[in-house]
């Protein structure tokens, strides 16, 4: 439910700065809700700030305070682990335009109070990190040891080195790409219809009603779970077993277990999700290009990283941002003279891999940030 | 754990702080050698494995094919190229020859010498491909599809004007001297730079 979700207390800074946006439109002021974990060093220099994907949040090594589960890469940060927190300080703030505590649409109007719903101005990958690097500003940390993200994370992390390329050491992206697809933004467009057509959305305006598009945000989180998955990981899932039953009920019913699954998954991602911002965030994404502001050259958006370190980090079973992708950004890399590390691994859970068990990414995560594991 | 001898070689040849790039680096062994010299190394490796491997160990590697992958990096980019133990498995080593000398204007290239005498006998009296201590894998499944001896390599790099600075020859681990090296010698080192 919208309303619980919108109760949660994040700990979350307010800074009374403009951020303006690409846009053109200006927020007089940014609410960030973050998490950090281990200890910030003397001279400030053993911070990561980790980038999470479109659906995430900061809660990356916390249980989760809407559904109780553990954080969404606590297999990956921790003490011990390969984001080790006994040696770095690890910072992860929720993104511009998202529900879990920082400024998106379900905030309120400075004027009204009221929600401002699809008032909320549009947003890009890049105002999510100046909105991230106002809040670096705000604790002091001028230089990050490294950023890492994986898909909308990595996002992120790219464009942190094209925008701050000064402020980070080194840049780890983690299936991800420097510019949405037409396959990706016809996915997302799937996702903003299905909430879109649900006369609960009321366009965007359903905050203070009793009513929320559940519905067709659990479509959308329906449709693009698919494409987190990869074929031969739903056909070993699921195959075409059957649901609870033996035979077909010749009806509309769940019969298979993989669409009692997806129904399941859509719905469980109303609990912990707004509408609003899937759209606002869906669309961010979609605008991601980083070439566009060079002419379309990529090599023209990291003309000043050359001293960035960057690891690339593919999946072989990921068709959503496939290793075509890491491969362009690591020619354009390369074009300017940049270190830049890549492999494609190989790991059978599609695009979803980079949240899972792969041992490889583990060792290659820890080397990448110069832990050794 | 001691570097490989040819590695070694290369590793002493190569200055202090010098840029570089170690096309088919395997785990990383060269680069992390190179480290202590100041060496801004980076690495080209096929197998995904080796790659994760050398990037664990903190070196920057990129997985890709030393047929088709040089050809992302721009001319100039390091002051030397090393290809070692690779040549002679790639379809057009003339083609990578040149690549190298196009990102760098001097390479290491190092391979094990079909002329060597172990090999000389065991076609000349064997009358089958030789599979020896340098050469160990059967010809139906050895990576190495261009089989190139010492004279061989001197004849390619006079053809297309480039300069030889340097060459080493090892029989098993230890030196051996230039004379009678074709037959001498299992392995060999040029370096080989822009004339």
């Amino acid at each position: 439910m919208a309303s619980l979700l919108h109760d949660i207390q994040h700990h979350s800074v307010t800074i009374a700065a403009p951020l303006p946006l690409d846009s053109g439109q200006v927020l007089p002021a940014v609410t960030i809700a973050y998490q950090s974990y281990g200890v910030l060093n003397a001279d400030k220099s053993n911070a990561v700030l980790i980038c999470h994907a479109l659906t995430g949040d900061q809660y990356v090594a916390s249980d989760h305070p809407a559904t109780g589960k553990p954080g969404w890469w606590a297999r990956m940060v921790g003490p011990g682990k390969p984001i080790d927190t006994d040696s770095y300080h690890v910072i992860c703030a929720n993104v511009l335009g998202s529900c879990m505590g920082t400024s998106g649409p379900a905030s309120p109007d400075a004027a009204t109070g009221a929600p401002l719903g699809m008032a909320f101005p549009v947003i890009t990958i890049a105002d999510m990190v100046r909105a991230q690097a106002m809040l670096l500003d705000h604790l002091g940390i001028s230089r990050l040891h490294a950023v890492v993200g994986g898909s909308m994370g990595g996002m992120q992390t790219l464009a942190w080195a094209a925008t701050y390329p000064e402020r980070l050491a080194s840049a780890l992206v983690i299936a991800s790409a420097a510019r949405h697809s037409a396959q990706n933004i016809a996915f997302h467009e799937v996702g903003r219809q299905a909430i879109m057509a649900d006369p609960d959305w009321q366009d965007g305006q359903y905050y203070g009603s009793a009513r929320a598009p559940t519905k067709g945000l659990a479509v959308a989180r329906m449709a693009a779970h698919i494409t987190y998955l990869s074929e031969e990981g739903l056909t070993e899932k699921f195959g075409r077993r059957l649901q609870a039953r033996n035979i077909k009920s010749f009806g509309f019913d769940a019969d298979f277990q993989v669409e009692s699954y997806l129904r399941h998954q859509g719905l469980a991602f109303t609990d912990r999700f707004d509408a609003n911002a899937y759209l606002y965030i869906t669309r961010a994404m979609d605008y991601f290009d980083l070439a566009d502001p060079h002419d379309g050259r990529l090599a023209g958006a990291f003309a000043k990283a050359k001293d960035v370190r960057f690891t690339l980090v593919s999946f072989d079973t990921d068709w959503l941002y496939p290793t075509s992708e890491s491969r362009r950004v690591v020619q354009a890399l390369q074009s300017v003279g940049a270190a830049a590390s890549f492999v494609e691994l190989s790991a059978p859970f599609g695009h979803d891999s980079f949240l899972l068990d792969v041992p490889a990414l583990d060792r290659l995560v820890a080397g990448a940030l110069g832990t050794g594991f | 754990m001691a570097l490989r001898p040819d590695l070694a070689i290369i590793a002493d040849a190569v200055p202090m702080a010098s840029r570089v790039l170690d096309v088919g680096c395997g785990d990383g062994e060269l680069m992390v050698a190179l480290r202590g010299k100041g060496v801004d190394a980076r690495g080209l490796e096929i197998d995904p494995a080796n790659v994760t491997a050398a990037i664990a160990r903190g070196q920057s590697v990129v997985q890709g094919d030393a047929n088709h992958d040089l050809a992302d990096y721009p001319d100039d980019a390091f002051d030397y190229a090393i290809l070692s133990q690779t040549l002679q498995t790639t379809e057009r080593p003339d083609r990578v020859v040149s690549e190298l000398l196009r990102i760098a204007p001097r390479a290491f290239v190092s391979f094990p010498n079909f002329a060597h005498w172990r090999v000389r006998l065991a076609l000349l009296w064997g009358g089958r491909m030789p599979v020896t201590r340098s050469i160990p894998i059967a010809w139906y499944e050895t990576p190495n599809i261009h089989h190139v001896t010492v004279s061989d390599f001197r004849d390619l790099v006079r053809a297309k004007g480039i300069k030889v600075e340097r060459v080493w020859h090892l029989s098993g681990d230890k030196p051996t001297s230039d004379a009678a090296a074709s037959w001498r010698a299992e392995h060999a080192i040029f370096l080989i730079a822009r004339s």
